[in-house]
C-alpha cells in the first residue's frame, strides 16, 4: 500500500492512500499542480511529508531503489540515447509490450527522432512497465494517442492493475478517469484533493 | 645566449598596427575603437606592471611572495572562468568551484615540474614556478570554462532525458553520463586543437619567446613539450574535477536534479 501524508511541494499539500491493484484517476484544471504532485511523490523535485511503501518510509531506502518501485512515466518521456532500443536494458524482452501497442518490432533500431509524438509516448510507457513498479505515476499517458491506441494502454495497464500494481492516472479526459479509476482525486486550486469514490 | 634588447621606443611603431586597427573600425563603422583602445590600454598597463612585479618577485625569492602571486593568479583566474558562464553555479561556488580546480590542476602539475623535472634551486623559484604557473592556469582555465558552460546549458536542454533515466531508477551519475561526456569533451577540444595544429599552424609564444632570447631551438622545442604535455595533465585533471563537482551541485543527495540552483545571468 502506498501511503502519502502530508506531502507539500510549493502550494500543494495532500495525503491519500493507495491500496495494492487499486487505480486512482486524477483530475483537475490545468496549472494545478497534477505533475508536481506525482512528481513528489516519485521524489524527483524536493518536497516535505511522509510517503511510505508497505509501511517502509520512502527515505529509508536509496533514491533510484526507491523509484524502481514507484515509478513517475512524464507525458512527454525523454530519450537520452540515438536509437529506441539503447533505451531498454533487454530491447527482446519489452517486444511483445512493443508490439501490444500498435508498435513494429523492427522499430528498435529507429533514430529518436523519427519517433512521432505518439509513439514516444507508448514506448516511454513500455519502458516504464519493464521495470515492474509497484506503483506506477502516470502523467497524461494517453495524451498524444488516438482511441485504438488509448484502449490498448488502458487495457495493457488494467491487467498490470490486476496483477497487484497501483496506479496513479492522471488525465484531463473525465470519461477515461471514469473507466480506468476506482475512485477520482480532484487537485484544486489551492493546492488540495478531494476524493471522490464511486 | 644573447637577445637584441628593445626599448620602449622601439615599440611605437608597432602600436600603429594597432592604431591602424582603430582606423579601419571607424572607416568600416564596426564600433569597435573605443573597445579597442580600452583593451589596448590596459594590455599595456597590465603587462607592464606585471613586469615590475615579476622584477621584483625575482629579486626577492620569498616563499610567501612567490605564494600570494599564485594566489592572485588564481582568483583573477576564476574571476574570468565566472565571467565566460551565461548560467552560474550557486552562491559561492561560482567562484569556488573553479578555483579550487584550477588550484587542485595547475598546482599539481607545476609542483610536479618544479620537483620532477625542472628542479630550480630554490624549488619554489619565481622565475620558473610563476611564467609556468601562468601558462598552465590559462590553458587549464579555459578548459574548466568551456566544461562547465557545456554541462549548464546542456542540463537545461537534456532535463527531460536526464529525468526520464533518473525516474526509472538511475543514478545521477548515470542519469548525467552522456551531458558529463560532452562537457569533457568540450573542456579537452583546445589543447586537442592545440597540440594538432602546434609546429605547423602555429609556432607557441613561448618556444618563440626563447628562440627570440637566443636559446637554441631544440632547447626551446624541449620546453615547450615540457609545457605542452603539462598544460594537457593540468587540463584535464581540471576539467574532471570541475565537471564532476559541478554535476555534484546541481544535483543532490536523493539524486534529483537540481536546476533551481543555476542562476542565469
Amino acid at each position: 500500500m502506498l501511503t502519502v501524508h502530508a506531502l507539500k511541494r510549493l502550494h500543494i499539500s495532500v495525503s491519500f492512500d493507495l491500496q495494492d491493484g487499486e487505480c486512482v484517476a486524477l483530475q483537475g484544471p490545468s496549472g494545478v499542480g497534477k505533475t508536481q504532485l506525482l512528481r513528489s511523490i516519485a521524489d524527483l523535485d524536493p518536497n516535505e511529508g511522509m510517503v511510505k511503501l508497505d509501511g517502509t518510509l520512502r527515505e529509508t531506502m536509496p533514491a533510484p531503489t526507491w523509484r524502481k518501485r514507484v515509478t513517475y512515466l512524464a507525458a512527454e518521456p525523454g530519450w537520452w540515447s540515438d536509437t529506441v532500443q539503447d533505451h531498454f536494458s533487454g530491447w527482446d524482452d519489452a517486444l511483445p509490450l512493443v508490439t501490444r501497442l500498435g508498435l513494429p518490432c523492427s522499430c528498435g533500431p529507429w533514430p529518436i527522432q523519427r519517433l512521432s509524438t505518439g509513439e514516444r509516448q507508448r514506448l516511454g510507457l513500455v519502458r516504464a512497465l519493464m521495470l515492474r513498479s509497484r506503483v506506477l505515476l502516470l502523467d497524461e499517458p494517453t495524451s498524444a494517442l488516438d482511441s485504438a491506441s488509448t484502449a490498448a494502454v488502458e487495457s495493457l495497464i488494467a491487467e498490470r492493475i490486476s496483477n497487484g500494481t497501483s496506479v496513479v492516472w492522471s488525465t484531463h479526459d473525465n470519461a477515461q478517469a471514469r473507466r480506468v479509476g476506482s475512485r477520482v482525486l480532484v487537485m484544486n486550486a489551492d493546492g488540495g484533493i478531494e476524493d471522490n469514490r464511486p | 645566449m644573447s637577445y637584441i634588447h628593445l626599448a620602449y621606443g622601439d615599440l611605437v611603431l608597432p602600436a600603429l598596427l594597432v592604431v591602424m586597427d582603430g582606423a579601419l573600425s571607424l572607416a568600416l563603422r564596426l564600433k569597435l575603437e573605443k573597445q579597442l583602445a580600452i583593451a589596448t590600454v590596459r594590455m599595456v598597463l597590465q603587462l607592464v606592471l606585471v613586469g615590475y612585479v615579476l622584477t621584483f618577485l625575482f629579486a626577492a625569492v620569498s616563499p610567501l611572495w612567490t605564494a600570494l602571486a599564485a594566489v592572485v593568479m588564481v582568483l583573477f583566474a576564476s574571476r574570468e572562468i565566472v565571467a565566460r558562464q551565461k548560467r552560474r553555479l550557486p552562491g559561492i561556488w561560482s567562484y569556488g568551484l573553479g578555483a579550487g580546480c584550477m588550484l587542485l590542476a595547475a598546482g599539481t602539475v607545476t609542483m610536479f615540474a618544479l620537483l620532477t623535472e625542472l628542479r630550480p634551486d630554490p624549488w619554489y623559484h619565481p622565475r620558473y614556478a610563476l611564467p609556468l604557473l601562468g601558462m598552465i592556469l590559462g590553458n587549464t582555465m579555459t578548459g574548466i570554462s568551456l566544461g562547465l558552460d557545456v554541462l549548464t546549458n546542456s542540463l537545461v536542454r537534456e532535463r527531460a532525458a536526464v529525468e526520464a533515466c533518473l525516474a526509472l531508477g538511475g543514478t545521477r551519475y548515470q542519469a548525467l553520463l552522456p551531458v558529463l561526456r560532452d562537457a569533457l569533451r568540450s573542456g579537452f577540444t583546445p589543447i586537442m586543437n592545440s597540440m594538432a595544429a602546434i609546429g605547423l599552424v602555429s609556432l607557441p609564444g613561448m618556444m618563440t619567446g626563447q628562440i627570440l632570447a637566443g636559446v637554441e631551438p631544440i632547447d626551446a622545442v624541449k620546453y615547450q613539450l615540457l609545457i605542452m604535455f603539462l598544460i594537457a595533465g593540468g587540463t584535464g585533471l581540471g576539467t574532471l574535477a570541475a565537471v564532476t563537482g559541478g554535476a555534484r551541485l546541481l544535483t543532490d543527495h536523493r539524486h534529483r536534479l537540481r536546476l533551481d540552483r543555476i542562476s542565469t545571468e
